[in-house]
């Protein structure tokens, strides 16, 4: 039993010795060195070096496949990677507590995954209640919450099942936010909502996130939504960063994969009868 | 006299082997639960273990009872007594659909909602209770549902190696060749299947998650 105790010791000794310097509030929120992923033969994500900056957003954008998703499940170690090394708060993410590490990182996800047997105020409330919160303020924390990301009241007592689409990625936005996590993980949260529905939700996550400053990772393939969101764009294919990118440069970029990008969403909107013309 | 008031004429016989069928079918039940479950949710969760679980359980259900109760017999603590031996045999029936729906239940949760569990820092323990099982709950009832009900049909051939319980009439009227003696056991057994169909199906509906 008290040699229990000395390794307990020991061991918080070392994790407040990791948390020690100061300066880490200057460095990168989040940083990948050299950071590979494989999957038996598969090189999915190869040597990735990447840093987030507390409070931009940095936009992941690829093609299915490219390990954007992947990059972003890292974070969280929902992956572990193979070689290098993910930090966070200048804190390799293998030290320390993992459940701790996913409760301070906000994460949300296109097919949204509320929980259906729980009612959007307990989908809301997970993480509070689980993190022991008193009842009064979960209650309060909730309202707050659902007023932020523009639904009523009302909402609270329903189900998943009752709510639409836009409404269940409402939820899902706002239980990440529930315990007020400085980092935000989004992987295509708006990808399988209707074009009107997406656009209105990104134009207020825009204004959200201005006011909220959280640092966040956005996953997408849709470059408008990059332009939109993003303080950063880093473009990834096949399991490579290709290039990070502000929103303006990307769009005078000469690199081939980012101008390939830029071309396949500029002539998006002619209509099928002038195609043959030009 | 018909079957009915030969029933009514031995209703305190009836009413103890109706009890007795009950207490071997209920507590192998029961056992069942307590060792399936946790089988099921640890195959879920560990595939590896998946295929050589399900096959023991599956091999288990393949062997014929009275076959099963005659190897049971000479093993030393169960062979003793008769009800145990039954109950033992009963549970390891009921294994099977215990196992493979829990399993069945649990991996059948949309990973989505796992994922964002996970995500969101709820612990193996937490995502069990607060999620997997809740949604698996319909499915792993409807595998008890299924088991009961082996179970009170499997419990009447119990009587053969003297555990009691309704099979008693049922192999007497047998060798009376007597249908109301048969019979006098075979009702009150139909009327038990049901009632626990019946009960176990209205839970399920209850606890379905929306």
């Amino acid at each position: 039993m008290k040699m229990h105790f000395e390794i307990k010791g020991v061991f918080e000794t070392r994790v407040c010795l990791a948390h020690m310097p100061l300066t880490v509030a200057e460095g990168p929120v989040i940083e990948f060195r050299n950071v590979s992923y494989r999957v038996a033969d598969t090189e999915v994500l190869c040597g990735l070096n990447l840093e987030v900056q507390r409070g931009e957003t940095l936009v992941l954008l690829g093609r299915s496949g490219s390990g954007k998703t992947t990059t972003l499940k890292l974070v969280n170690r929902l992956v572990l990677p193979t070689a290098g090394e993910v930090r966070v708060n200048g804190v390799a993410n293998s030290d320390g507590d993992l459940i701790r590490l996913r409760r301070s990182i906000g994460y949300v996800i296109q097919d949204v995954g509320l929980f259906p047997h729980f009612t959007v105020e307990r989908n809301i409330g997970l993480v509070p209640r689980i993190e022991g919160w008193p009842e009064e303020r979960i209650r309060r924390r909730v309202e707050e919450l659902l007023q932020m990301v523009g639904l009523g009241a009302e909402l609270a007592a329903r189900y998943p099942h009752q709510l639409s689409g836009g409404q269940r990625q409402r939820v899902g936005v706002a239980r990440a936010l529930a315990a007020d996590p400085a980092i935000l993980l989004m992987d295509e949260p708006f990808g399988a909502l209707d074009p009107l529905t997406r656009a209105e939700l990104q134009r207020e996550f825009l204004s959200l996130q201005q006011r909220l400053h959280k640092t966040l990772v956005f996953v997408t393939h849709d470059l408008r939504e990059a332009l939109l969101l993003g303080s950063r764009i880093a473009l990834m294919e096949a399991g490579r960063l290709v290039t990070v990118l502000a929103p303006d440069e990307f769009l005078r970029s000469t690199d081939p994969w980012a101008s390939a990008y830029v071309r396949a969403f500029a002539g998006g909107l002619s209509p099928a009868a002038d195609r043959g013309a030009s | 006299m018909n079957v009915f008031q030969f029933i009514l004429q031995n209703r305190g016989e009836v009413l103890e082997l109706t009890l007795e069928h009950v207490w071997l079918v209920g507590f192998s039940t029961l056992l069942a639960m307590v060792v399936g479950i946790p089988l099921g949710i640890a195959i879920a969760h560990r595939p590896r273990l998946n295929k050589p679980v399900l096959a023991s359980a599956n091999i288990i259900q393949t062997i014929p009872s009275l076959a099963l109760f005659g190897f049971l017999l000479p093993v030393p603590w169960l062979g003793e007594r008769a009800d145990r031996l039954a109950i033992l045999a009963l549970t390891l029936y009921a294994l099977l659909p215990m196992i493979r729906n829990t399993y069945t239940g649990i991996r059948g949760v949309d990973a989505a909602v796992v994922e964002a569990g996970r995500g969101m820092g709820l612990t193996d323990r937490q995502l069990l209770f607060q999620v997997e099982l809740p949604l698996a709950l319909s499915v792993i009832l409807s595998g008890v549902r299924v088991a009961v009900v082996i179970s009170v049909g499997l419990a009447t051939i119990a009587a053969a190696i003297g555990a009691g319980g309704l099979g008693g009439f049922i192999f007497r009227g047998l060798s009376m060749v007597d249908n109301r003696v048969i019979l006098a056991g075979a009702i009150p057994a139909a009327i038990l299947a049901l009632l626990a169909d019946v009960s176990v199906g209205w839970l399920e509906r209850r606890l379905r998650p929306r």
